[in-house]
This record gives C-alpha cells, structure tokens and sequence, in this order.
C-alpha cells in the first residue's frame, strides 16, 4: 500500500484535513501542538487504497522537542511515497521554509495552501500556477474547515501517486523560496485580523484580561452545574423507573445471590456512572470551544509572568487547562516544551488538574451534601484548590528541575469552530468515556461487589466482609481526614479510575440515584465530604494517568515520585482541613 | 541601538541584529525573524509579562528577556 504523509508546521490544519480526507476523528484545535503522535487511516481514492499519515507539527527536521523527533523518526524509518506539505496560506513566506528541510529526502512533494478562507479574507491573492511552476511541484488551494478544494485534492494525490512525481530539486534553497513567495504571493500592506484584534483589545487587556479570563472559566463551569444537573437528575430517574419496572419483574426468576450481583452490583454501578454521561459531553464541548477558538495561547500570555514565579511558562498553565479535561492528553501535550526541567515539571503538576471523572465524584457528593444555592461555589472552589495544589508543587520543587525554554508562541486568530466539528469532538469523547467504563468500571463495580459481599454470611458491606476488614485496616491512616471504612473502599478504586469511585459507593450502599444521595447524606457530615473531596482531588492520579507519567518521562524514579507526592499532599491538606474544621 | 523590548505599544522597528542562543534563533527563524524584516510591538502582559509581537502576518509571544537580545532599528516613516 502507497503511503502518504501530512506535514505542515503547527496548527495549519493538517488534523482537520486529515479527519476530512479519511472521515477520522483525531482531535484538532487552535493551538500549536495539539498533535503530538502518529495517526494513520485509510485513504479510498477511486478504486485504490492509501495509508495518509497525520504528523506533529514541525518548524524543520531538526527534532528539538519530542513531538518533532515522532516526525524525524518516523521518516527516517518508513518509507513514504508522497509528502503533502500543508502551509497556512497567509503565511506562506515563512512556512514556505520548510520545503528547504523536506527536499533532500527525495520524496515527491505536494504543497497544499490551507485556510484559502482566511487568506481570502486578508485580501491575500496567490498565483498558485506561477508558484507551482517555480517550485516544481503541485500546489493546491484548499480550505480543510469549509471543505473547499478537497475533491481537486484527491484527484491530485491519485494523479501523482500513479503516475509518480518528480521529487523536488534537492539544493533548492530558502532564498529561492523566498523569492518563489515574492513573485506569487501579494499580501495587501495592511493585512490584519480585524475581528481578533478587537476581540483582543478587550481579552488581553492590561488590568481586564485576567479578570475576565477567570470570569468565563467561573461561568462555564456554572453553566455546566446549572444546565447539566437537571440531565443528570433525569437520567438517575429514567434509570431507577427502568430498573423498578422493567428489569426486576424480569430477573424474578434467578437465584438471591446473581440477582445481587445483577443488580446491586453491576446495575447500580453502571446507572450511577452512566448517569453522568450527558454532562460529561457538555463538559467537552465546553471544552473543545474553548480549544478551537485560540483563547488558550491567550491564556498563556496573560499567565505566562505569573507562571513564570513558579518556574513554568505560560504554556504549563494551558495544559493544566487541559487537564482539566483528561490528563493524559495533557501530559501528551508537554512534548512540545525543550527544556526537559520544565516538561517534567509541568508533568508533576498536571495530575493536580480536577480531570472530568473527578469532577462527576464532586457533583455527586456536592449534590449530596450542599445546599444548591452554594454548591457551584462549592465546585469552583475545588477547581482553585486544584490550581492551588499545582502552584503549590511548582514552588517546592522549581528548583530541581530548572527550566530554561524560551517562549515564542504563536498567537492564532480566533477561530468559531463548525457545529460539525464541535459535535464530532463531543461524540468522540464519549466513545473514549464508554471505552474506560467497560474496561475499568464493569470489573471495578464487581470487584466491589465481591469485597463488600463475601466471605458468605457476612452482612453486606459490614466490618466482617473482606472490603471491612480492608477499610478497617487503612482506618488508622484515614480516619484523622474524617474518611470512614466506607469511604476508604471507594478510594482504593478510585487509584484504578476515578469514575469507579461513585459507581462503587452504589455498590457500597447498595443504593443508586436519589436514595444513593440520602444515603451518603445519611453517613456523613459536610465536613467529612470536603475532606473526601480534597483527598480525591489531589492523590493519586488515575492509572492511565501514571501509565502515560513513565511513558513520557521514562524515567521510574520519577514517575514513583510523581505518584508518592500527591498521595502525601493529599494527606495533608485533608488533615488540615478536617482538623481546623471540626474545631471551630 | 535599541532592542526588541523598548519598543512602545504600537511601534514597528526594523531587525539589525539576532545575536541570540542557538535554542532561540531556531524558534524565532520558524516565525520569520530575520535581520531587515520589520517587527511590530503590538501589546505588553502586565506585570513584566511577555510580548505580544506582529511579524508579517503572523502574531506570536515572546519574553521580554529573550527580546532583549535582538537589536532593532526605529523604521524611517
Ligand atoms: N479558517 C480556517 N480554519 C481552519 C482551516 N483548517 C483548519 N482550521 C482551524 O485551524 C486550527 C488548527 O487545526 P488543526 O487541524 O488542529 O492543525 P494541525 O496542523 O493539526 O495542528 P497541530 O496538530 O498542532 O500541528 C483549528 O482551529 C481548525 O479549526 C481552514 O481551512 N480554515
Ligand atoms: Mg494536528
């Protein structure tokens, strides 16, 4: 099979070409290195078929930082028969560069000018023939957003793969590039992004910028609390009714202990777990807005001086954003930082980050046990305390991991995401959530069951079963935290994924939905809820999430530090909360 | 001669020198920093934060340290 390759430097669009041409669904965004790995589809081209590889964005071949070495090293040892250069088309002088570094490799190459849409808009204007005829290769006209140009594309690529094009000069160097891009390029003197600039004479501005930064995170979380709680109330319900009216008639006839298994165990985990979905997808689309429109590289401007007194940079502060979706992908996200003092650093802050499965186990006890009127500060006062715990780290540990990176970031325009995009991002991230949840939580929820159910005869749950005698055992180390037995089980789970943590106190309690709530209000107080909440929040991080520490730092003493430093945090910070709290 | 980060809001200057590690000079190059292009300073962070720069037509940021190593020249209106 002929292989194809994307490469482009960052955020010209090389992933949403990509997902266009093959119809995948790798994540795109508007910021520089949101790829940072190899993905490959299959690309139908009339009757053949393709591999198209999507590549990390690369400045050269040089391999600085390690989403460029994925790119060298994967040229290096595979072969490719077509390169499809893609060049953000209002940029094309600069980028134009790259094709310097590609030519010795002696791979035919395909320019593609992306965002043919915004250049439109600047008053750019392109010769593409006079260019392609200078370059000595094809060039293509294409807007991968709108869907412009790409039925030309195909065509082009087939073409050149059957019919196999010559590979460019290779002497060919940046001055005649340079000169290629004056002779076929005309950017009108005043060719600005009028809308980003007014947009940012409000986002970035000097005393506004930071307030207003905080105020849209504040409301976005809000809007999740106060549009995805009554989706969840819903659902607990319509699971409940379906479980009571449907589902135990039908079960009638099994044996006591299967029916427990079915139901007190499995049924009532999962609901409890599925039940969050809905918000879950909210959370995301929040958070691929968020993505999409460039807000990010401005929050790296606005908290790059603060960052910076914690020895990180502007970058380190997107990624804890993004962690607050999953931290892996934000862990994966570090490889575009140099200095490898501040890449493992901001990797032993990242897993601070309150991800979205802890933040189903906050809703849930929040709904719990806090009035509605403050439970949204309640939730956002565990976000600070997230962002807090990082800072927090970063200053007792800058020392020893230094960090010298310069910080040239790029400062796209802003850019509305198409609804198509937004929803295949949300559609995507559930297929991921419903990925763990039968991986970890069916056999979490019945390990649960069998803890909290044997040895035989033990009543359910109770200090003789062997989960008591677990949760007895720990009891001395989280009991000065206000964490009882019950709870200790739930957090024991809550080291494999976060999202067992709810579906095993179902289990637990043998309860889901309103009377798993009343329940838990039933058992403890607010204060023992905080405190779990704290301790949740800060210790361990998930086991994808260690996984993904080793494989990125490579390093096992690290990665045990980075598990051991949190747990012990944690302690602490819950100790000191409980304490002070029950004393005043 | 002045460098990049004494440049007021607003103002354009022309490159003269890039005298700047190796790390840096690969990064800046990527955005199209070469001497005899011309730079605008578009806005400052506060509280001695980064700078926001406009090259061609590409905007990036860049620390007010690292803009200290590279050497501009006022542009003749
Ligand atoms: N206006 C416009 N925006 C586009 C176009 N193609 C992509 N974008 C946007 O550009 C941003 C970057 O797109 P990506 O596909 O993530 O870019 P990439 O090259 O894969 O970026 P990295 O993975 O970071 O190297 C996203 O916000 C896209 O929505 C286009 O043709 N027109
Ligand atoms: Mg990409």
């Amino acid at each position: 099979m002929k292989r194809v390759a994307l490469i482009g430097m960052p955020n010209v669009g090389k992933s949403t070409l990509f997902n266009r041409l093959t119809g995948s669904h790798v994540k795109a965004g508007n910021w520089p290195g949101i790829t940072v790995d190899l993905y490959s589809a299959k690309l139908l081209l009339g009757a053949d078929i393709v591999e198209l590889v999507d590549l990390p964005g690369v400045y050269d071949l040089r391999g600085h930082t390690e989403d460029q070495a994925v790119v060298s090293t994967f040229i290096a040892r595979n072969r490719v028969d077509l390169m499809l250069v893609v060049i953000n088309a209002s940029q094309i002088e600069r980028q134009l560069r790259l094709v310097s570094s590609l030519a010795p490799l002696g791979v035919p190459l395909v320019l593609i000018l992306n965002m043919a849409d915004e250049a439109a808009a600047l008053g750019i204007r392109i010769e593409c023939e006079k260019l392609s005829s200078r370059m000595g290769m094809p060039v293509c006209m294409v807007s991968a957003k709108r869907g412009h140009g790409l039925e030309q594309l195909r065509t082009l690529i087939r073409t050149s793969l059957q019919e196999p094009l010559q590979p460019p000069r290779a002497d060919i160097d940046e001055r005649a590039l340079d000169a290629a891009a004056h002779a076929c390029v005309f950017v009108p003197a005043q060719a600005t992004h009028a809308q980003t600039e007014k947009l940012d004479r409000v986002l970035l501005h000097p005393w506004l910028g930071l307030p207003i930064f905080f105020g849209v995170m504040f409301l976005l979380f809000e809007a999740i609390f106060w549009v995805g709680k009554p989706i969840q109330d819903a659902m607990s319900w319509f699971f409940d009714t379906l479980r009571n009216v449907a589902l135990v008639p039908l079960a009638s006839g099994l044996p006591e202990m299967v029916r427990g298994l079915l139901f007190d165990g499995l049924y009532s985990g999962l609901a409890t777990v599925a039940s969050f979905v809905p918000l879950i997808i909210l959370f995301f689309l929040c958070m691929a807005l968020v993505e999409d429109t460039g807000y990010l590289s401005r929050a790296a401007f606005l908290m790059d001086a603060l960052m910076s007194k914690f020895g990180m940079d502007g970058r380190s502060f997107v990624m804890i954003l993004m962690g607050f979706g999953c931290n892996v992908p934000a862990l994966m996200g570090t490889r575009v930082m140099r200095s490898r003092g501040l890449r493992l650093l901001t990797m032993l802050v990242i897993p601070l980050s309150l991800c979205s499965a802890r933040l189903q186990v906050f809703l849930f006890f929040i709904a719990a046990l806090f009035p509605t009127r403050t439970a949204p500060l309640v939730l956002f006062s565990l976000y600070l305390m997230s962002i807090a715990a990082a800072m927090l780290t970063s200053l007792v540990f800058k020392r020893r991991f230094s960090n010298n990176d310069a910080l040239v970031l790029e400062m796209p325009p802003y850019r509305l995401p198409t609804l198509s995009q937004v929803i295949l991002r949300g559609w995507h991230e559930v297929m991921h959530f419903l990925r763990r949840a039968t991986r970890f939580i069916v056999a979490g929820v019945v390990l649960v069951w069998v803890l909290t159910h044997f040895p035989i005869g033990a009543a359910p749950a109770s200090a003789q079963t062997w989960a008591g005698q677990l949760g007895a055992f720990l009891n001395p180390v989280l009991s000065p935290l206000g964490i009882d037995p019950q709870l200790t089980i739930a957090l024991i789970f809550g080291f494999v994924a976060k999202e067992i943590v709810i579906g095993s106190l179902a289990v637990i309690y043998a309860r889901d939905g309103g009377a798993l709530l009343s329940a838990l209000a039933d058992h403890i107080n607010w204060i023992q809820a905080y405190s779990f909440m704290l301790f949740t929040l800060i210790y361990t991080p998930c086991l994808s999430t260690i996984a993904t520490i080793r494989t990125e730092a490579k390093n096992r003493a690290y990665t045990v530090f980075a598990v051991v430093w949190p747990l012990a945090l944690a302690w602490v910070v819950s100790f000191v909360f409980y304490q002070t709290a029950i004393s005043i | 001669m002045r460098t990049l980060d004494s440049l007021t809001t607003g103002e354009r200057a022309i490159i003269r020198t890039l005298e700047v590690s190796e790390d840096l000079a690969y990064c800046l190059s990527a955005f199209g920093f070469r001497i005899g292009k011309t730079v605008q300073l578009i806005r400052r962070a506060r509280f001695a934060g980064p700078l926001h720069i406009r090259i061609d037509t590409t905007d990036l940021m860049l620390r007010a340290c690292d803009a200290r190593c590279i050497e501009v020249q006022r542009q003749p209106a």
